[in-house]
């Protein structure tokens, strides 16, 4: 089989960040009702986490659980332990009503981190970013200038970032200028 | 004379000089100058031309106010029009021309208008370039284009970037005069998160230059310490150069920040738009100084006496040796006082109040100024500088009793609160008779989502007077701004000097009783060249609403949005409407408050980040062959491949034929493709699709159309079921969002306890459609699966694995031929497509893109979404009642489709159209019918929806919605041209090629 290859192909560039794509990674968007137990149950067995709160991020080995909406997760897992993590999922939650879709391939995947991190995404994303307002641990769907994104936060201070595969070189170009040296704000870090 | 003075201009560092030019002159100034400082230590009284008279003009004041001073700045790609040199700060090697004049700013030929102006009154361009009427387009217009607007257009090729910034707060603070400074300190002190903008470069307004004392230290001291504690607190934010552009609603404000154009070539953002949440906004925006109205007073050398004062302190220069104050109210009188100190010439003070002034007066006098109660200026002498003065009883009608020579006037006609970010978003005005001004009305502020008010002004801004009061006032706001956070605030405000004036008194016309001739000479608007007069003319004409009377005169219309002519032209619309000041109001406060940049509000989008394009995973590969993409949505698409020399008529035929004869890729990957799983999946697809879905078996693909709940088509594509539980719908390209938008509102909003979730997973998969007779053997070729006609059935899909990748392999056909589309990880998108192109080197494979695709699909009589629908038609318009499910209860669209007008038997139908001459029929062409219709228009009975060049049938093809079409088969129609002549085609069926289908069934 082919090598599969990332919209970026390992890109990274250093500014007042560093800004790197993250390499291949497992995605599965699971939605469900995600306050049953057997919902819960299904994703501590197949990430070994909990099912995050509102906005939140839960991250553990080689796998995060990270909150999209009311009824819907993404689940973090390795690039090629989808199609495992996706079944331990669907036997699980036998006879209930769920959805659980790989969609590793539809994203593109970045690591932002650096000092000037959060400067950088405040220029391009409408959310409050100061460090006492948005903490490790916490996620936001949100908009990069003209699409959509998503980034949480870890406890290293780095920023996983995902957006769309089709926009990976817009995305990964908005960063790279929004990080150019010069652009300091100075109210951040 | 103007000049530099030696030993005041507490923000310039006379130790160092820097050069800069003014229409091509080399000038020195020193760092901290702004361009207006530096101009007039120059000498340069005359920097402009006005708008429509061309008279000579000169600077006026010495803020964002400042109506004449417009000057180009810089050169080549870093050209700006229309900047203040009031608010430009001096660089070394800073270039700037001067606005509105030819052939130069001394010989101006426009001038010849102002000995015109008894023929250019207000409403003049109305009333003259109505008649008659076609002149307008060839004559009027082209001529007024050519001498409207003030500067030149800026060239393309802007260097620069420029950004945006989301920061968050809880109290906003617009002002760093004394004012913002102690809100700010105040709100933070209690707790709040704090961000206070200051649009100059300095801290502190101007009281440094008024002077006084706060909790007992010099005004200047007691701003040096705030500014050090605020810095120290860890939950403040300052920003100098960072003007508060705007209010709007929820508490979002705009910060301009001008970060480098002081430093132009620097490695930083030339402009940074700050786009604010805050939870309060204290609004310290200080005041501006009026003019006032007399005969000359836009003569260079005439200014504000708060900027001629501003100029001495803060820049050292002196804008005259011999400088006439004149003044209804106190705080004139400083500029006198100023001036005399610093060994300048007061030869008088013309005090229009017949009482006079307080204590700053008897302060004039005891320094040896004449000082002429009831007295006011009948007219200024001078053309290109200011020469002299005639004084006259304010009283009277203008007789002179005196005159007196001068090289400067200062007149204040009072102070404005700066109102525009506290009237931005609603915020209501009172009008203080004592002040003769408009202040917020604390009890009337913009109010959020829950009424709560949201902006509160401080100091000057709210109409407050000396330092005490502002500082006191500010103080207030500062700490009503925490508690309205939730904070409780503690701590009295600091003791600052109090100071008794006089009573000012409103001067609106001087003198009051000014005959038309001076009165055609009293400049209200100096940008615009609005009169006294004009506004008077207005008024009579029946121009009684102030909003009217802007619009009629231009006062306060041009780029400084009448910021010192407004509240005096009001006044006069009010007197020659014989109504009180209160009764005419306000125009309205708009955002921003001075003009912003283009760029800024762009951000960081231009060059390769202007918009994102959207792009496949193989469309690297398209950029290297010859791809000539067209934009499809936000993707770029290759419309063909070109070769060598050919063009794209050429490709695009080549393209067909290849497929047709032996094999061509499509790059399919940007269709749409949503999952929709659950117990109830099947009821929900039937109610999406016109026809039957929950039939579809597993294994199978149906093409189905999709319609909106009016009835009318706006998508279609071929729903896969994956198992029981599990559709796969593939939408158009555009429709990707929109329909899965769609499903959700449905799903959310009408059958939430349905039992069905749905994902888009567009761009999870690659998708390559393989067409052509040789199709099936390329991809034999790749796998080891069976896909032969008896285990691949037309309309069948199954899992297979090609050249190593697992795959969907759907046996569908758009083409026409035999094809099928594989679909595979993205990640594996581009190795697929490589390994096809490889495998299909026998058979002579290329790509084809999506004008071949429409010609194949237009040649098998397929509709396509925005060609044959357009928002206005339903599948029973295309014949496709074959596609609606007679069986079922409900669909959406379904009872839309049974009103009356969408039965009726009149509407145009689809039908194919050949023209009898093989030419290509002009898209969108109507066909004509006899007679005309209400409008005299030609009666018309279809129009052309799909034209092509076919290649495959070597002529022209079309399809297009005819009245009654289907039941006219072998007519003849005709069709008109753009360029005149007429096109006759005949109406057949709409399949051109291969009508049984054979060739997609082998």
């Amino acid at each position: 089989m082919s090598e599969a290859v990332t919209p970026l192909n390992g890109a990274r560039v250093n500014g007042l960040a560093t800004i790197a794509d993250a390499g291949l990674t497992g995605m599965i968007t699971l939605r469900g009702d995600l306050s049953s137990a057997e919902v819960k149950a299904a994703v501590q067995k197949a990430t070994g986490l909990d099912v995050p709160a509102q906005r939140q991020a839960l991250s553990g080995q080689g796998a995060a659980a990270l909150w999209m909406s009311p009824d819907e997760l993404l689940l973090i897992c390795d690039y090629d332990g989808v199609a495992e993590t996706i079944a331990t999922l669907e036997e699980a939650l036998r006879g209930q009503h769920f959805l659980a879709v790989n969609v590793s391939d539809a994203r593109t995947y970045l690591h932002v981190s650096g000092t000037g991190a959060r400067e950088i995404l405040a220029k391009l994303c409408p959310v409050d970013l100061s460090p006492e307002a948005f903490t490790p641990g916490m996620f936001r769907r949100t908009r990069m200038a003209q699409v959509p994104a998503a980034f949480w936060l870890d406890e290293a201070g780095t920023f996983h970032l995902i957006c769309f595969r089709s926009v990976a070189d817009y995305a990964f170009n908005l960063l790279k200028t929004a990080a150019l040296p010069g652009g300091e704000v100075g109210v951040y870090g | 004379m103007s000049t530099r003075l030696a030993k005041t201009g507490r923000l310039v560092d006379h130790s160092r000089a820097i050069e800069f030019t003014f229409n091509g002159k080399r000038l020195k100034g020193h760092p901290g100058d702004t361009l207006a400082s530096a101009l007039l230590a120059n000498d340069q009284m005359l920097v402009g031309r006005s708008f429509k008279y061309h008279r000579p003009r000169g600077i006026v004041a010495s803020g964002a106010e400042e109506p004449n001073a417009l000057v180009g700045l810089g050169e080549g790609t870093r050209f700006e029009p229309n900047q203040r040199v009031t608010t430009t700060e001096l660089f070394d090697g800073l270039t700037c021309i001067s606005q509105n004049h030819w052939p130069s700013l001394d010989f101006d030929i426009g001038a010849v208008n102002t000995h015109l102006s008894r023929f250019l009154p207000a409403g003049f361009y109305y009333k003259m370039f109505i008649h008659p009427r076609p002149f307008w387009k060839h004559v009027y217009e082209p001529f007024i284009r050519q001498s409207a607007g003030l500067g030149k257009a800026s060239n393309p090729g802007d260097p620069d970037r420029y950004e945006h910034f989301y920061y968050f707060c809880d109290v906003l603070v617009v002002g760093g005069g004394v004012a913002g400074l102690q809100a700010a300190l105040a709100a933070a002190e209690a707790g709040s998160k704090v961000m206070l903008i200051e649009q100059t470069a300095h801290w502190g307004g101007r009281a440094p230059v008024d002077g006084g004392e706060v909790e007992g230290q010099p005004v200047a001291d007691w701003i040096t310490a705030t500014l050090a504690k605020l810095q120290d607190m860890p939950n403040v934010t300052l920003r100098n150069r960072c003007m508060g552009a705007g209010v709007y609603d929820h508490g979002y404000a705009l910060g301009y920040e001008r970060v480098a154009d002081h430093t132009p070539g620097s490695d930083a953002p030339r402009h940074r738009l700050w786009r604010i949440r805050a939870g309060q906004i204290v609004t310290a925006t200080g005041a501006i100084e009026r003019p006032l109205s007399f005969a000359g007073n836009d003569i260079p050398g005439v200014m504000l006496a708060s900027a001629i004062r501003d100029y001495a302190i803060d820049f050292g220069v002196s804008v005259g040796d011999r400088t006439v104050v004149v003044t209804n109210n106190d705080d004139a009188y400083r500029t006198a006082i100023t001036l005399k100190q610093l060994g300048l010439e007061i030869p008088v003070i013309l005090d229009a109040r017949q009482s006079g002034g307080g204590a700053l007066a008897d302060e004039a006098r005891a320094l040896g100024i004449r000082v002429e109660n009831g007295k006011g200026i009948a007219k200024v002498k001078g053309g290109k500088r200011v020469e002299g003065v005639a004084i006259c009883a304010q009283a009277g009608e203008g007789a002179v009793l005196e005159e007196i020579k001068c090289d400067a006037v200062a007149m204040s006609g009072g102070w404005s609160p700066v109102v525009h970010l506290w009237s931005h978003c609603g915020g209501k005005l009172i009008w203080d008779e004592a002040q003769a001004h408009f202040r917020p009305d604390r009890a009337n502020p913009p109010k959020g989502a829950k009424g709560e008010g949201f902006v509160i002004p401080a100091g000057a801004a709210n109409g407050t007077g000396d330092l005490a009061s502002v500082v006191a006032d500010a103080h207030e706001a500062g700490q009503a701004a925490a508690k309205a956070m939730g904070r409780k605030p503690k701590g009295k405000a600091p003791e600052a000097s109090t100071s008794v004036e006089a009573p000012m008194q409103p001067v609106w016309l001087m003198p009051q009783g000014a005959g038309i001739k001076l009165r055609m000479k009293s400049w209200l608007d100096y940008q615009n060249d609005v009169k006294v007069s004009d506004v008077q003319l207005a008024a009579r004409e029946g121009y009684e609403s102030v909003e009217h009377a802007k619009r009629y005169t231009t006062l306060g219309m041009a780029t400084d949005q009448g910021k010192l002519s407004n509240i005096n032209g009001l006044a006069i619309l009010s007197d020659a409407l014989n109504q009180p000041i209160p009764q005419t109001g306000t125009t309205t406060f708009r955002p921003p408050y001075t003009p912003i940049s283009l760029s800024s509000i762009a951000g960081e989008a231009k060059g390769e980040i202007f918009q994102p394009i959207r792009k496949t995973p193989m469309h690297g590969w398209h950029e290297a062959h010859g791809a000539d993409f067209e934009p499809v949505g936000q993707w770029r698409r290759p419309y063909c491949f070109l070769r060598g020399e050919e063009g794209r008529h050429e490709a695009v035929n080549r393209e067909i034929k290849q497929t047709r004869a032996s094999l061509a890729l499509l790059d399919a990957s940007t269709l749409g493709k949503i999952i929709v799983k659950g117990a109830d999946a099947g009821r929900f697809m039937d109610m999406l699709y016109t026809n039957m879905m929950s039939t579809l078996k597993p294994g199978r693909c149906r093409y189905g159309l999709m319609c909106n709940e009016n009835g009318f088509l706006m998508d279609d594509g071929v729903v896969a079921r994956l198992d029981e539980d599990t559709f796969l719908v593939h939408t158009t390209t555009g429709g990707a969002e929109s329909i899965h938008g769609h499903m959700e509102d449905w799903l959310q909003c009408e059958w939430w306890d349905w039992k069905v979730y749905t994902a888009n997973v567009t761009e999870q998969y690659a998708q390559v459609g393989v067409a052509g007779p040789n199709s099936r053997k390329v991809i034999e070729k790749l796998t080891e699966d069976d896909i032969s006609a008896d285990a691949l059935t037309f309309m069948g899909w199954s899992e297979i694995t090609v050249a190593g990748i697992p795959a969907r392999v759907f046996r569908i056909s758009f083409a026409g031929e035999l094809s099928f589309e594989l679909s595979v990880p993205a990640s594996h998108g581009r190795a697929l497509w490589d390994a096809l192109l490889e495998a299909g080197e026998e058979y002579g494979v290329m790509p084809y893109g999506t004008e071949a695709m429409h010609v194949m699909r237009a040649e098998k009589g397929f509709i396509m979404i925005g060609d044959e629908t357009d928002g206005t038609v339903i599948p029973q318009d295309l014949n496709m009642d074959w596609a609606i499910s007679k069986k079922k209860e409900d669909y959406l669209g379904k009872r839309a489709q049974e009103r009356s007008h969408m039965a009726d038997p009149n509407r145009w139908k689809l039908v194919g159209l050949e023209t009898l001459d093989g030419s290509v029929l002009p898209d969108g062409a109507y066909a004509t019918a006899p007679g005309t219709n209400a409008n005299g228009q030609r009666n018309t009975q279809g129009r052309v929806t799909s034209t092509y060049h076919s290649p495959t049938l070597g002529r022209g093809i079309a399809m297009g919605l005819v009245h009654n079409g289907p039941d006219r088969m072998g007519e003849v129609l005709e069709f008109p041209k753009v360029d005149g002549g007429i096109v006759k085609a005949k109406i057949v069926d709409q399949v051109f090629y291969d009508k049984d289908g054979e060739k997609q069934n082998v």
